[in-house]
C-alpha cells in the first residue's frame, strides 16, 4: 500500500521530470523540430538541474498568497486616492512610459517562454521555462492592475495596447521581443532568460520600483515586490541556461558567445528609456543612470563574466564603448523624446534649475559643456512661446529602431554613422554592434518594421503627421506635448489647489 | 550564412525596398556638429528633383528651424555623400548625382559652430 502522503523530494520528482516520457513510436526529433537548427549540441538533459525547485502544486499556491496581498493594497491605494499622493504629476510620465514599452514586454517574455516550454527537449528545462511564463502573463496582468488606477486620472495609458504595435518608440522594446521570439528556443534563452533577465533585469526593475518608491506610488512598489520572487527564480534559470550549454559541448561555446555579444548590446540600447527616465523624469531622483550602471552592470556584472570565464566566455569587445556611453546616454535620449514629444504618449520637460544642477553635480564631465546648452536653448525658445518640437521624422537604426541620435565617443558631438549594403540596398546603424548584428543576419534584419519608413509608406493612416497621430490614437494637445499646459498638469494643480 | 533559420530558403522580406515608396526616394538628411537636431531625417523625394530644389524646398523644412540656417552660406558649404566628401552640381538631379535611395546627405558648415559654439 501507498503512503497517503508523498514526501517532498518523491512529490517533486514526480510532478516535475516523472512527466517526461519515452518516444516508443514517434519520431523524437518531429516532436521536437527546433532543437537543432541553431547549432547547439545536447548530450544529456538529464545533466540539468532544476532552478526552481519548485512543483506546479506549490506554485500555484505560493502565486495565489501574493495575489491576495497585491490586489488588498491596490484597493486601498485606490480607495485612498493614491495618485494624488505621488511626488509630482511628471512622475506619473515614468509609468507611462512602463505601461506602453515595459508591459507589453512581460507578455512578449509570456509567449516567447511558452514557445521554449514546449520546444526544449528536457523536462526539466521546460517545466521552468514554462512557470516563467505563467510568471511573465501574471507579471503584465498585475501591472496593467497597478496602473489601471492612474489611467482614471491621467492620459496616455488607456491605448497602450494600440499603441505598443504602432508608435515609433515602441517600435524599440517590440522589435528587440520579437527579435528574440524569432530566433530558435536556445536564443531566445541566452537572449531573455540569461542576457536580459540575469544580467540586466536590475536595471529595468530596480530604477522603476525604487523610482515608485521615491515618488510615493505606493502602487507600483507593491507591484515591485510582489514580482521580486518571481525575477529571482527566473535569474536562477537564465543562470542554469547558459551554464548548461556551455557544460554539454565545446562547440556550444562560440555559438553562445555570439549570443552573449548580441544581445547583451540588444538590451543595453533598449535600457536607454530607463536612463532617460532615471536622470530626466523621476521628480524624486534614485540615483544616475551612470551610478546604475556601474553598480549593476560593471560591478555586478564584471563578477559574472569573472565566473563564466572558466567556459571560456568573455567580456563582450564594446563595453569600453558603453563605459563611456553611459555619461551621454539619458542626456541625448531625453532630446530626442523632448523634441518628438508630439508624437509621443507621455508628457517632456526642460529640466528644472536645480533638476540641471543634480545632473552637472552627476555627470561633472558632460553635461555643462555638451547638454546644458541644449536646456538652455530649449528654455529660451519657450521663453518666446515656440516651444521646440522639431520638423520631419528621424533617421532610425535598422537594427536597435532607435533615431540615429548616438555620438562617437571619441568626438561626442559627432553624429555615429555606420553602413552595410545588402543585395544593392544602403542599411543605417547607430553603432558598431548594431551593424554587426546586422551583418550577421540580413535576411531578418531587411525585414524590420520601422516606424519612420512606414510612415512615409503611408501605412501608417497616410498624410501628414495628425493622420499618423490618429493613427496612434493619440488625442492631440491631450497625452502628448510638454507637461506644462497639458490636461495633466492642469488636474494636478486643481487636485493641490495651485493656481 | 545570411540567417540562421529553420529552412535554408529563408528570406526576409525587404520592407522598405525603392518601389514600395510610390516612386519617391528615401534621403537621409543630416547637419553635423548641429545637435538641436537629434538626428539626421529622413524624406521621401523624387529621384529627379534638382539640388538646387532640394536647398529651395527641403533644407529649410528639415533644418529652418535652427538659429544659424539663414547663415548658411550654401556655395561655401561642403557635403557628405554615403560617408564620401561629395560636390554636388546645383543643377543636376538627385539620380544625375548619385544619390541613391536611403542615401545619407551630410551639410558640414564648419564655420557655424551652433548654438553658444557648442555643437548643438
Amino acid at each position: 500500500m501507498s503512503p497517503k502522503k508523498l514526501n517532498l523530494k518523491d512529490k517533486y520528482k514526480l510532478l516535475t521530470r516523472d512527466l517526461d516520457w519515452e518516444f516508443s513510436y514517434e519520431d523524437r526529433k518531429e516532436a521536437f523540430p527546433y532543437e537543432e537548427f541553431e547549432g547547439i549540441k545536447i548530450t544529456d538533459w538529464d545533466k540539468w538541474e532544476d532552478p526552481f525547485r519548485l512543483t506546479m502544486e506549490s506554485y500555484w499556491k505560493y502565486q495565489a498568497e501574493k495575489e491576495k496581498k497585491l490586489y488588498a493594497i491596490y484597493d486601498a491605494f485606490a480607495q485612498n486616492n493614491g495618485q494624488t499622493n505621488v511626488t509630482d504629476a511628471r512622475y506619473v510620465n515614468a509609468l507611462k512610459l512602463f505601461l506602453t514599452g515595459v508591459s507589453p514586454g512581460e507578455h512578449a517574455a509570456h509567449l516567447g517562454f511558452a514557445f521554449t516550454g514546449r520546444q526544449m527537449g528536457g523536462i526539466g528545462a521546460r517545466v521552468a521555462a514554462q512557470m516563467q511564463s505563467i510568471d511573465e502573463l501574471r507579471h503584465i496582468q498585475t501591472q496593467i492592475h497597478a496602473m489601471s488606477h492612474y489611467n482614471k486620472f491621467f492620459d496616455g495609458f488607456d491605448e497602450f495596447n494600440h499603441m505598443h504595435d504602432r508608435l515609433w518608440y515602441l517600435s524599440v522594446p517590440k522589435s528587440f521581443f520579437e527579435d528574440a521570439r524569432t530566433a530558435g528556443p536556445f536564443e531566445f534563452m541566452i537572449a531573455i532568460g540569461f542576457s536580459f533577465e540575469y544580467v540586466l533585469t536590475n536595471l529595468l526593475f530596480v530604477p522603476f520600483m525604487s523610482g515608485a518608491a521615491y515618488n510615493g506610488d505606493m502602487a507600483t512598489v507593491t507591484f515591485g515586490f510582489s514580482a521580486q520572487s518571481d525575477e529571482a527564480r527566473h535569474m536562477t534559470l537564465g543562470l542554469e541556461i547558459i551554464k548548461f550549454l556551455l557544460e554539454q559541448h565545446e562547440d556550444n561555446l562560440p555559438i553562445v558567445q555570439k549570443w552573449l555579444d548580441k544581445w547583451l548590446w540588444r538590451g543595453y540600447r533598449l535600457l536607454t528609456l530607463v536612463a532617460m527616465m532615471m536622470d530626466y523624469m523621476l521628480p524624486q531622483k534614485v540615483m544616475s543612470w551612470q551610478e546604475a550602471w556601474e553598480l549593476y552592470f560593471e560591478d555586478a556584472g564584471g563578477a559574472l563574466f569573472k565566473d563564466l570565464e572558466r567556459y571560456g566566455i568573455k567580456m563582450p569587445d564594446y563595453t569600453d564603448t558603453i563605459k563611456q556611453e553611459k555619461e551621454h546616454l539619458s542626456h541625448q535620449a531625453w532630446w530626442i523624446f523632448y523634441q518628438y514629444t508630439h508624437a509621443a504618449a507621455f508628457h517632456t520637460w526642460t529640466p528644472s534649475a536645480e533638476e540641471m544642477d543634480w545632473l552637472s553635480e552627476k555627470y561633472p564631465d558632460t553635461f555643462d559643456k555638451y547638454y546644458r546648452p541644449r536646456w538652455e536653448l530649449a528654455a529660451e525658445m519657450e521663453a518666446k512661446g515656440e516651444r521646440f518640437y522639431t520638423t520631419g521624422l528621424p533617421q532610425l537604426c535598422q537594427t536597435c529602431q532607435i533615431p540615429m541620435a548616438f555620438t562617437e565617443m571619441s568626438d561626442p558631438t559627432q553624429v555615429v554613422y555606420r553602413e552595410s549594403i545588402y543585395n544593392d540596398e544602403r542599411f543605417h546603424f547607430c553603432s558598431d554592434p548594431c551593424k554587426s548584428i546586422f551583418d550577421n543576419e540580413p535576411e531578418k534584419y531587411v525585414n524590420a518594421w520601422l516606424p519612420v519608413h512606414q510612415i512615409l509608406q503611408g501605412n501608417c493612416g497616410g498624410g501628414g503627421l495628425d493622420k499618423v497621430i490618429e493613427y496612434y490614437h493619440l488625442e492631440d494637445g491631450v497625452a502628448n506635448l510638454d507637461f506644462e499646459g497639458s490636461p495633466d498638469a492642469e488636474r494636478w494643480k486643481d487636485w493641490k489647489g495651485v493656481a | 550564412m545570411t540567417i540562421r533559420a529553420l529552412r535554408d530558403d529563408y528570406h526576409g522580406e525587404f520592407k522598405d525596398s525603392l518601389e514600395k515608396f510610390g516612386g519617391l526616394q528615401l534621403v537621409y538628411l543630416g547637419w553635423d556638429k548641429h545637435q538641436m537636431f537629434c538626428s539626421s531625417r529622413a524624406y521621401p523625394l523624387p529621384p529627379e528633383m534638382r539640388f538646387q530644389e532640394l536647398l529651395d524646398n527641403v533644407m529649410p523644412e528639415a533644418f529652418g528651424q535652427h538659429p544659424e540656417f539663414t547663415q548658411i552660406n550654401w556655395n561655401r558649404a561642403q557635403w557628405i555623400l554615403d560617408n564620401s566628401v561629395f560636390e554636388p552640381d546645383h543643377s543636376k538631379t538627385l539620380t544625375e548625382m548619385g544619390i541613391g535611395h536611403k542615401s545619407l546627405l551630410r551639410l558640414v558648415t564648419p564655420e557655424l559652430t551652433g548654438y553658444k559654439g557648442a555643437d548643438i
